[in-house]
């Protein structure tokens, strides 16, 4: 009986823990655009390494080919 | 003047050396900010008491406040960064200078955005003109002038001058902000933490403030890393240790 009370007790802390004293609607928006934010900050930069680092690597397998094409032994002017 | 510290400094310039450095120092930067913020939002959110006149909306406080300040350290740096950039030549000084913009921006946007949600209950509005608002606000348009400059180019160092002009420029606003309260009479209340005289909040609500500030400091550390990264890898494309980079992420 005890610890039933001791477990309601404490969801009762949670709930009103997630109230926030009835500022729920203001201060849990204001955290989430706190974290949502910095995430957005974090994974621009990884999204454009990938991108840059790509592009790099098509450039270079580009060169590659070239560079190990014969050249070109005759060329004969269209008449 | 030892001599150590100018070569020590001349290496750190050098692309390929700051690469290195910033992946070694990112990872801690990050982790630290984890930790301190997780302690910092327990202290904020369940620990400190809640306010005699706000209740539970003073909350708030614990992200808008450092994020607040932020926006404003993170200018100077750019100021500053900018500064070196122009006068010296530095590449490194341009990488560091362009993206902080972003990082600033994003802790601009945070503050004018918790800001209204904690005006909205507290002042009734969720804007309105008054100086610290109207100056902060300018602020993220400086960073989103700077931000704009610096893509508007062909040539990113040509863009990273002309975006550090403006930044330079911008710093005068700076001031603005930080003394709005004080020189016009604002709905925004004064400084409330004063790190260097008697602050007017108990020890319960302050430590965790001060935590989540240290917080957003480290995790400017960390994100100013990954960006100054990825930028190098941009702007030194052709060398051959970004090639070396390429190669070794190939297989990702």
């Amino acid at each position: 009986m005890n610890a039933l009370q001791h477990f309601f007790a404490m969801g009762d802390h949670v709930v009103a823990f997630f109230r926030m004293g009835g500022y729920a609607g203001y201060v849990w928006p204001a955290y989430a655009v706190f974290f949502a934010v910095l995430i957005a900050d974090n994974v621009a930069p990884r999204l454009r390494r990938r991108r840059i680092l790509r592009e790099l690597r098509g450039r270079l397998a580009r060169q590659d080919a070239r560079a190990r094409r014969p050249p070109p032994t005759s060329v004969t002017p269209s008449p | 003047m030892a001599k150590w510290i100018p070569l020590w400094l001349h290496k750190l310039g050098s692309p390929p050396t700051f690469y290195r450095f910033a992946g070694a120092v990112r990872p801690w930067a990050m982790g630290l900010a984890l930790l301190l913020g997780a302690v910092g939002l327990y202290g904020g959110l369940v620990l400190a008491p809640p306010d005699y006149q706000q209740g539970d909306a003073y909350r708030i406080i614990f992200i808008h406040v450092p994020s607040a300040w932020m926006s404003m350290f993170i200018y100077a740096v750019m100021g500053v960064s900018a500064f070196v950039a122009l006068v010296w030549r530095m590449k490194l000084a341009e990488v560091v200078a362009m993206e902080s913009a972003p990082v600033g921006a994003a802790f601009t946007l945070i503050t004018l955005v918790t800001g209204s949600l904690w005006g909205k209950p507290m002042w009734g509005t969720w804007w309105t003109w008054d100086a610290r608002l109207t100056s902060e606000l300018v602020l993220l348009f400086l960073y989103l002038g700077v931000i704009g400059l610096y893509h508007a180019f062909e040539d990113r160092r040509q863009g990273a001058r002309a975006a550090s002009f403006l930044a330079i420029i911008g710093v005068i606003n700076v001031p603005i902000v930080h003394y709005s309260v004080v020189w016009w009479n604002t709905l925004h209340q004064g400084s409330t933490v004063d790190i260097f005289g008697h602050s007017k909040m108990p020890w319960d609500m302050l430590w965790p403030l001060l935590v989540m500030t240290l917080a957003t400091k480290a995790y400017y550390a960390a994100s100013l890393c990954r960006r100054a990264r990825t930028d190098l890898l941009a702007l030194e494309g052709g060398k051959d240790w970004v090639r070396h980079v390429a190669e070794a992420e190939a297989g990702r």
